[in-house]
């Protein structure tokens, strides 16, 4: 399928809200959107939402025979997927370049910079080593792909923990996730992209560009830092000219970012792991609730259940006590007989007593208990349906997931 | 398919009981039930209209709606137009106003267009044309410089267009603006500046899941803050 294309007069508007240095959706040059971490179940499954983009990282191990001029240093292996889910233009199967580039990317700026301690990975030197693989999974594309992918993939790879190994003389023992507890690895920095897009040749500039912008941009350049302020990788696509001190005014500012993203990494797998630690809820089933269809942000509105019991024990005090079905000898014809369930059709019967059932209950109302049946615990009904639904009150911590706030007009809404 | 359920009618209307229930969008027959085939707010207007009001965001042709697209082509005698459904729609030259074969209309690829749906079926190419039954414009046609495209659900598209619409009476207290709502759920605004322009696309877009009063308050606090 197609993605909708731009417009002139979106292309126009564009640039000239750039050019007053005005972004669409409130936030300032320099602003990222709110940034969402939360963990899975498993260790190494890493949810990231950078606004409306949405990434899925998952981290996993195997032990393998090593390279064979590396013999003591394990492998890391990274995978970047364009989900057609994401966007209209994204198919699956196929290598488009926008994949490529992100293939790349990513492992320059996670492998090259040697974030990872490969020599822990090693078992038993020039014959089995773990090979550490990472899937990064793209969910929803509304811009800046890069800076999500990088943010996913090494919370994932601190979040994850391999299972323990024993060795004794010869023997190398693989111990389960029951036996031992799995230890984690070992991370010296973690490594951050930094996405600047250019507009009207270089002169204009925006920090974590959404969708819209990126189509309108001239170029962009990538910066992949860590908290240490040392820089792991720099990329410059689009082909625009830059002056030096655009690049290092550019790196100022990546090392800003860089450090509010750790910390709020190292916030998010604390709170992960306190939640694990006191037994609460925690995963991805428990950040659900917190999920909108839509992206914007509803009040919570109570359910009013004042009278719902009331109106349940109305309801089955005025239903009539359905008939008993007495098997009798059916005359179909002369001269023949049926006794029992056969021939004759009793489901008619059953109809209508239903019908009348449902035709005391007003429409509204009738569709407010059937959803409250439903509904079960209360945890999750889409929104639309029922506006009026309450917000989930589950008791586990929240704080599994850490939230980071730009400036934006929503935001001063709330 | 959803849910089965019959009217009860109250018993305040006895004397002029509607022969035949009109079913609105998200509402199918099925012989004698009515069967509910989009999930959304059942709504009900006198004496005999029954609709779902639903949350989609996705658009499917159908005949007689204005709609916003996007010219994508122009290939010979007609232009290609992307409207956001599974295939785009064609747009003869010859259907604007005063269009000739000599005179032809200045239409650019990426333009917008206000237009209807002339042909919009499951089983043919969708066709659009920028004039109406008489041959006049009548609103239609290529606009949109100097303004910003976003796109909101159609349910929301639907009551922004309904007659007294309360959404479109509060817009207009703010300040004065622009507006091209297309039934693709295409929204187009325009106003003295960005800023302003900007802030009333945010609010449109923010209206989706608010009641009224929320609303209200909201429209109130930015006119309040407002530059």
């Amino acid at each position: 399928m197609r993605d909708t294309p731009l417009s002139n007069c979106e292309r126009d508007f564009l640039l000239k809200a750039i050019q007053e240095k005005k972004r669409l959706d409130g936030r300032q040059t320099y602003d990222y959107r709110s940034i969402k971490i939360s963990f899975g179940t498993d260790y190494g499954c890493c949810f990231v939402d950078l606004g409306k983009t949405r990434i899925m990282a998952q981290v996993s191990c195997e032990l393998i025979t090593p390279k064979e001029n590396r013999p003591n240093e394990g492998l890391i292996f990274f995978n970047i997927e364009l989900s057609p889910m994401a966007s209209p233009a994204f198919e699956m199967g196929r290598q488009s370049e926008l994949l490529v580039k992100l293939n790349r990317q990513l492992e320059r700026c996670l492998r090259n910079s040697k974030c990872i301690d490969t020599e822990s990975l090693c078992v038993v030197s020039g014959e089995k080593v773990w090979q550490i693989r990472v899937d990064v999974h793209l969910l929803n594309h509304d811009g800046n792909l890069m800076d999500a992918a990088s943010i996913a993939a090494i919370a994932a790879l601190c979040h994850f923990r391999r299972p323990d190994v024993g060795i004794q003389g010869e023997e190398v023992t693989v111990y389960s996730t029951e036996e031992r507890d799995p230890i984690p690895l070992s991370i010296y920095h973690m490594p951050i992209c930094v996405s600047f897009s250019f507009f009207q040749q270089g002169t204009y500039l925006l920090v974590d560009p959404c969708e819209r912008e990126e189509r309108v941009m001239d170029g962009l350049l990538m910066i992949a830092m860590n908290k240490h302020r040392e820089i792991c990788s720099i990329q410059s696509s689009g082909g625009i000219m830059l002056l030096k001190d655009q690049v290092l005014r550019c790196s100022k500012i990546a090392s800003v970012k860089v450090s509010e993203i750790t910390e709020l990494i190292n916030k998010a797998l604390e709170n992960d792991k306190k939640a694990r630690k006191t037994g609460g809820k925690f995963g991805f089933a428990e950040s659900l609730p917190q999920e909108r269809i839509t992206a914007l942000k509803t009040d919570v509105s109570h359910v009013e259940m004042s009278d719902v019991k009331e109106k349940a024990n109305e309801i089955v005090q005025r239903a009539e006590v359905p008939p008993q079905t007495v098997p009798s000898p059916v005359l179909t014809a002369p001269g023949t007989g049926q006794v029992g369930e056969g021939l004759e059709n009793s489901w008619g019967l059953k109809e209508e007593e239903e019908e009348e059932e449902e035709d005391e209950t007003v429409e509204l109302k009738m569709e407010l208990e059937e959803g409250h049946e439903e509904k079960g615990r209360g945890n999750y009904l889409p929104k639309f349906c029922f506006p009026w639904v309450s917000e989930t009150d589950s008791p586990g911590p929240r704080s599994v997931c850490a939230v980071f706030y730009g400036h934006s007009l929503q935001d001063s809404t709330e | 398919m959803g849910d089965v359920f019959s009217f009860q009618m109250p018993e305040s209307i006895t004397d002029s009981k509607p022969e035949k229930v009109v079913c609105g969008p998200g509402l199918r027959r099925n012989g004698d039930e009515v069967l509910v085939c989009k999930s959304g707010i059942l709504r009900h207007k006198q004496p005999n209209l029954y609709w779902i009001d639903s949350q989609q965001r996705r658009y499917v042709p159908g005949k007689g709606e204005s709609v916003i697209g996007i010219i994508t082509a122009k290939s010979g005698d007609i232009f290609k137009v992307d409207v956001g459904g599974s295939e785009q729609a064609s747009l003869s030259y010859l259907a604007f106003e005063g269009a000739t074969k000599r005179n032809r209309p200045n239409v650019q690829v990426g333009d917008l267009v206000y237009s209807q749906f002339i042909i919009a079926n499951k089983d043919m190419e969708p066709e659009l044309v920028c004039i109406d039954s008489c041959g006049r414009a009548n609103g239609m046609g290529v606009f949109g410089a100097g303004g910003l495209l976003f796109k909101v659900s159609l349910g929301l598209v639907r009551r922004l267009l309904a007659p007294q619409s309360e959404i479109a009476k509060d817009l207009e207290k703010m300040f004065p603006f622009e507006i091209v709502v297309g039934m693709n759920g295409r929204v187009w605004v325009k106003s003295k500046t960005i800023q302003q322009t900007l802030i009333v696309a945010n609010l449109l877009e923010s209206c989706e899941n608010m009641t009224a009063q929320q609303r209200q308050t909201l429209f109130r606090r930015v006119a309040d803050g407002s530059i």
